[in-house]
């Protein structure tokens, strides 16, 4: 056996002891059943309001990075100025906020949309960067070869500036899609039962802290891991094209 | 639509306002410290990630990832209720500032890797050959380098950090949030409390990027 086997046998065996201390510990402790299951119930909700922000906040950050690039100086000044809130103040207190505003004005909302919509703009101030990014990498000359070819504004950015300018941030946004997906975390603190919400209280629970973190830290990993190793392998390979 | 019927207290907020500002100053602290010897684990980790020693190399990598692959709230609750198994007790502040100089560490690490990486290998050997030694070619030429090209997205890091002490209030730490939160629950102007705090959270970040202007100005002589 040369090294590299020797490598790989200690990690497989770290591993199988890792998976068996997993097993003996999780039959010792007092959880149930029912408690896995409140879990993945928590997994669902976060997978969720992650996707919803992300769809709607990727949607809103397109227009917004479109007229970031188009608009006039005063129109930037407002919406960069507006983006820029949303970037500098804590997750968590626009949480509060936006959830007690509603109360204000007493309009009745789940905490489920409040997380959202927070999510959603939180993301879309991400999103309108790599867009205008996106849009700026594209060079000048390509799009006025574009045009005098006979193109449309729209044909213009549905054939030219979107495909190119997608190849040069999509790794950009991946990086954001994966940062969406920690902060929905954030998302508890108005009593949304994502992910680490249910952890917190099955610890309250059970007090099995450390067995429950590991998991549910596994869980993250495990959703985030592969998507950043994909996107820095995709940014290496559009960088040597 | 909309039946408006609320009024403000402003004034609730103000007569704990300096309460408030010293919170302010906890923020700022427990982001400045983490930062330092985040800073300074980083350099190690980003040592570590290229070295062709696998002692090294594997706690790096795994530090790194961990990192940045899991929620910094989730970091915290594992300095805060996780270590508890292992018979370690942190107080909230000493879990946050923990779990912050952990996060620091791994995305400083990278910064820093990308930063080791855009400084060519001629720099390093013709240093040695005009007789510097390893620690000399390091301290004159690279890491002043290196430093340049990582000095914008450190001041992002700090920004993020300050905005990540904000976690601290779901481990019961009393920083900015925890403080505004603590408060609130006396009066119940929620909305007053917490907007003052956002504006205070706006004007750390902004105050903390323009004084990175500034000193990069000074710093590069405006050429950065």
């Amino acid at each position: 056996m040369n090294n590299k086997q020797i490598k790989y046998l200690i990690y497989a065996l770290i591993f199988i002891y890792a998976i068996y201390q997993t097993i003996v510990s999780v039959q010792a402790s007092t959880l149930t059943y029912y408690d896995l299951v409140f879990l993945l119930e928590g997994l669902e909700r976060t997978v969720y309001i992650s996707f919803i922000s992300i769809i709607i906040g990727t949607f809103f950050g397109v227009i917004f990075g479109w007229m970031k690039v188009n608009l006039g100086v005063f129109g930037n000044i407002i919406l960069g100025a507006f983006l820029d809130v949303l970037r500098s103040v804590p997750l968590i207190i626009q949480l509060i906020l936006f959830y007690a505003f509603m109360g204000i004005l007493e309009i009745e909302i789940s905490v489920f949309w409040v997380g959202a919509i927070i999510l959603s703009m939180y993301t879309s101030a991400f999103v309108t960067e790599v867009v205008r990014a996106g849009i700026e990498s594209v060079p000048q000359t390509t799009r006025r070869a574009a045009r005098s070819l006979g193109m449309t504004y729209w044909q213009d950015y549905r054939y030219i500036v979107f495909p190119l300018g997608l190849r040069a941030v999509f790794p950009a946004w991946i990086s954001i899609v994966l940062s969406v997906i920690k902060d929905s975390a954030l998302v508890s603190v108005i009593g949304y039962l994502e992910l680490l919400k249910s952890t917190e209280e099955l610890i309250a629970k059970t007090n099995e802290a450390l067995l429950l973190l590991l998991g549910i830290g596994l869980f993250y990993f495990i959703i985030s891991y592969p998507i950043s190793v994909y996107a820095t392998r995709l940014e290496r390979k559009l960088k040597n094209d | 639509m909309f039946e408006f019927d609320y009024t403000f207290h402003w004034i609730t907020v103000w007569n704990v306002f300096p309460e408030m500002l010293s919170a302010a100053m906890v923020t700022i602290e427990v982001a400045v410290i983490s930062m330092i010897v985040g800073l300074f684990f980083a350099v190690f980790l980003s040592l570590g990630k290229d070295s062709s020693n696998e002692l090294f190399r594997t706690p790096s990598i795994v530090w790194i990832e961990i990192a940045r692959n899991t929620p910094a709230l989730f970091q915290i609750y594992m300095a805060y209720f996780g270590l508890g198994a292992f018979g370690i007790h942190l107080s909230p502040y000493l879990a946050v500032m923990v779990a912050l100089i952990f996060n620091n560490a791994g995305y400083l690490a990278e910064t820093l890797r990308g930063g080791f990486a855009s400084i060519p290998h001629t720099q390093m050997a013709s240093s040695r050959s005009l007789g510097m030694t390893k620690f000399q070619a390091y301290r004159y030429i690279i890491l002043p380098q290196v430093f340049k090209v990582v000095y914008h997205p450190m001041t992002n890091q700090m920004i993020w950090s300050i905005l990540m002490t904000s976690l601290g209030t779901l481990v019961g730490m009393l920083e900015l949030t925890g403080k505004t939160d603590q408060l609130q629950s006396l009066s119940f102007r929620t909305f007053e409390f917490y907007m003052v705090a956002a504006v205070m959270y706006f004007v750390i970040a902004k105050g903390t990027l323009l004084l990175s202007k500034l000193l990069a100005y000074k710093l590069f002589k405006g050429d950065a």
